[in-house]
């Protein structure tokens, strides 16, 4: 009421919330419903994976790795090793860098996917829509366990290659899996976009370039927003030079631009996969690693495209056996900056969803 | 039948019924949405888990009633009085058939909506007195909510009421025996069937509850039978509005197919359409995700209010030509 | 009043007594089952575990208190349409075409006072 006195309440969001992707505590500040202010407070998954990675010898540290975004843990494995090789000059054999793409693409659709249904969670809908990525993840988990031997932490990515062959019919196994994972995106689409949806993410935390780029904001969100970059495309890691894929870009940098991004990508990633089932070549899966590794003196830092954003690995070698330093760079955490000033002036009803919108997985920002 | 007994049979009916009904809805609730997200609900206790309710309220008694030290202790224990004692009112004037009923009550729309408005009062009071960040703007939540679906709620209700001619809700039922009000009034129907949804604080409307924002709002810090009866009130409530709905424009007991006028009897068309609007509320709940609250305020002020003014010009033209 | 009215009250009245015997009798019977072990911890309100900074009881900015001022307008208003709409039928056919020059009347003034404030622009969160 204009002229009337009125308090602003500090409203604890979170650890025990039903909403925060595991552990995160925002303090937020309301004037009525509109939020004034909200910090994210980090630190409550925090297991040290960088330092307990500091104590172990180099391949000792990938089970950690993996910890670290739990949705897609392919990917974290990935870019160690591809640091690991780097700093130590290792080649990969070609057999196994295909079956890393295929690894790689089939955890991005997930981690997408997942994603897409807790946003619609974080909207305020009944289970179904997670529960129906829930489901399609648990068939992806099947064929991850098939070929790992693990179901979510596979630790499949060795230096110079993968721990194990492709057992006989996973490819077809795969193929069958995106036949109906593109069936089910129908589904999921159809059930997910209707008028309410829209008016939820239409124009909420709307961003533009420029804002993206000033906070750091990578992966979908800044694709989101108009500016085309996509590591895999602009600076071609592993073998992802020699697949055709478009960049997804998308105008209007709110919600609804940064699902459309993410939803489009899980479908150029079904035709990375097919590609790439299509021309694996037969061969070795791994060369030859000296053992113990001792990588020489130096440093580099190397960065891939997660589904969450740029994800890098700078690692440090002082030529012993262990990593001097391990930093990730990881996704979650550098988008997570953005939220304390995107939700100013927002609903508490936006506050969540813009938080869900930033795919955290707490792993991921906590390390 | 002295006035005394039928009072007395009349509560000895509805009481065991509602408790039924709500038992039921929420088994019902339960089982349709598991089907609905690919899972598969109650199923231990009971032929399809039907037991499952008698177990759930075994467990609730049994909860440490906690009440908060800084609460207003007397709110705090009102408040769920005035959730559960209107939804078991409004039973009293709910006709099953021609003669079947509590109380033919002459203005028993009026009656039911009466009580009704308390509902959001209890829930305020609750969010009030919780002494609880989440509670308070679940309260407000409500209150807010309540502004925007009342007058469309009565707006909606008023062209039913102006071809029966009649309060009393017998009395439209039986208006309804040649056409159903929902082919002479279907807008009415639509505008009536969306802010019942607001009135019931079910989904896409469930904000005072808003379980990814509030936690639970302004039943966050209820615990046991006091919880219970939170839950009790508002299920008592979805099956009260869903048999209005049917009473209003479903043509309450009479037969969608005049052939089987008078074999089947009219009361299990009754229970057939109130529980089929029962599963369309809880389908609503499975698909959609939840509007914002201003959203909900903005819509129903500047969409809903609106059309039903016109809704409601447009019905009485139409009538003065009919009957000129 | 009629006498059958007074029927209603009591129909009305002994359906509320019943609604608060129930609870009251539910409450019971759960204090005698559930244990009560109140302790300082379990008494503070909840707030998804973290310490609390200030209390909820404040001048709370409610962002909608034109439409709640609104909605005492529109609520009575809406009754008053309930008898006109009841007589309705019987109206038109003893007055004729004006009996619905009136109701046009009453639902044209009342759609005018939701113009007005729309028009004004005060009719949005603020």
């Amino acid at each position: 009421m204009p002229g009337a006195k009125t308090d602003t309440i500090k409203l604890n969001i979170g650890p025990q919330h039903p909403s925060t992707h595991g552990v995160l505590y925002i303090k937020a500040e309301l004037d009525g419903e509109i939020v004034k202010n909200a910090e994210p407070q980090l630190g409550y998954l925090h297991r040290a994976i960088e330092k307990l990675s500091e104590n172990r010898y180099y391949h000792q540290a990938l089970p950690a790795v993996d910890r670290c975004d739990y949705l897609c843990p392919n990917l974290n494995e990935l870019v160690y090793c591809m640091a690991v090789e780097k700093l130590a000059g290792i080649k990969v054999a070609e057999r196994a860098e295909y079956i890393r793409v295929i690894m790689a693409e089939l955890h991005r659709i997930t981690g997408h996917m997942v994603w897409a249904g807790s946003l619609v969670n974080d909207l305020g809908a009944m289970f179904t829509p997670l529960l129906y990525s829930v489901r399609d993840r648990e068939k992806l988990l099947d064929l991850v366990e098939k070929i790992s031997g693990s179901r979510m932490f596979p630790n499949y990515n060795r230096f110079g290659g993968v721990k194990l062959d492709i057992p006989e019919g996973w490819l077809q196994d795969v193929l069958n899996y995106i036949d109906i994972q593109e069936k089910n995106l129908v589904d999921f689409r159809n059930l997910v976009e209707s008028e309410i949806f829209d008016v939820r993410t239409k124009g909420v935390a709307k961003l533009t370039t420029k804002q993206a780029i000033n906070f750091g904001l990578t992966g979908p969100l800044l694709r989101a927003t108009g500016f085309d970059w996509d590591l895999r495309r602009d600076e071609p890691y592993s073998i992802y030079d020699r697949f055709d894929f478009n960049v997804i870009t998308e105008k209007d940098g709110d919600l609804r631009a940064i699902y459309n991004v993410r939803i489009a990508e899980v479908t150029e990633s079904f035709k990375i996969i097919r590609q790439a089932v299509k021309d694996i070549p037969a061969g070795p899966i791994c060369n030859k690693v000296p053992s113990p590794l001792r990588p020489d003196k130096g440093d580099c830092y190397v960065r891939i495209e997660s589904s969450k954003g740029e994800l890098g690995v700078y690692l440090v070698s002082d030529g012993s056996d262990k990593p001097y330093r391990l930093k990730l760079r990881t996704p979650s955490f550098c988008n997570l900056r953005a939220v304390q000033e995107l939700v100013k002036d927002y609903k508490l009803a936006d506050l969540i969803a813009i938080v869900g919108s930033i795919d955290i997985v707490l792993g991921d920002v906590d390390r | 039948m002295s006035p005394l007994v039928r009072l007395l049979v009349s509560l000895a009916i509805s009481f065991p019924l509602l408790l039924l009904n709500v038992v039921f809805i929420i088994w019902f609730e339960r089982k349709t949405l598991a089907d609905i997200y690919g899972g598969i609900g109650p199923k231990h206790h009971g032929p399809f888990g039907l037991f499952q309710l008698a177990f759930d309220g075994m467990k609730l008694i049994a909860k440490e009633d906690v009440i908060p030290a800084k609460a207003d202790k007397m709110l705090f224990i009102i408040a769920p009085f005035l959730v559960f004692v209107p939804a078991f009112m409004t039973f009293a004037a709910i006709p099953v058939y021609n003669n079947i009923y509590a109380r033919n009550f002459d203005i028993g729309i009026f009656y039911i909506f009466g009580a009704t408005t308390l509902i959001p009062v209890g829930i305020i009071l609750a969010g009030w007195a919780s002494f609880n960040k989440y509670s308070l703007l679940g309260g407000l939540r409500s209150a807010a909510q309540q502004i925007s679906y009342e007058v469309p709620l009565l707006m909606a209700t008023l062209g039913a009421v102006m071809l029966s001619g009649s309060l009393s809700l017998v009395e439209i039922v039986k208006a309804q025996s040649k056409v159903w009000f929902i082919v002479l009034q279907p807008f009415a129907f639509i505008f009536f069937f969306i802010v019942m949804l607001a009135e019931l604080n079910r989904a896409p409307f469930d904000m005072p509850q808003a379980e990814s924002e509030l936690v639970a709002g302004y039943n966050v810090e209820y615990t046991g039978m006091r919880f219970a009866f939170f839950m009790f009130g508002e299920y008592a409530m979805l099956l009260v509005m869903s048999a209005l709905v049917t009473i209003l424009f479903l043509g309450g007991w009479n037969s969608p197919i005049p052939a089987l006028n008078g074999l089947v009897p009219g009361i299990t068309w009754f229970v057939l359409k109130t529980y089929l609007i029962v599963f369309i509320i809880i389908w609503i709940r499975g698909t959609f995700p939840r509007l914002r609250v201003d959203q909900l305020m903005h819509f129903s002020w500047k969409v809903l209010l609106p059309l039903n003014l016109a809704n409601l010009l447009i019905t009485s033209a139409i009538l003065t030509v009919v009957y000129l | 009043m009629q006498s059958w009215h007074y029927a209603d009250l009591v129909y009305m009245y002994t359906y509320i007594a019943v609604g608060i015997a129930f609870i009251a009798v539910a409450l019971g019977l759960s204090r005698l089952v559930a244990p009560h072990h109140p302790s300082k911890v379990k008494n503070e309100p909840y707030e998804c575990g973290e310490v609390i900074t200030g209390q909820p009881w404040i001048q709370f900015n409610v962002r909608y208190y034109v439409f709640a001022l609104l909605f005492l307008i529109f609520e009575v208003e809406t009754v008053f349409l309930y008898p006109l709409a009841v007589a309705y039928k019987t109206l038109v056919k003893t007055m004729g075409i004006s009996a619905f020059i009136e109701m046009g009347i009453f639902v044209v003034v009342l759609g005018l006072g939701l113009v007005y404030p729309w028009r004004k622009g005060i009719l949005k969160w603020v």
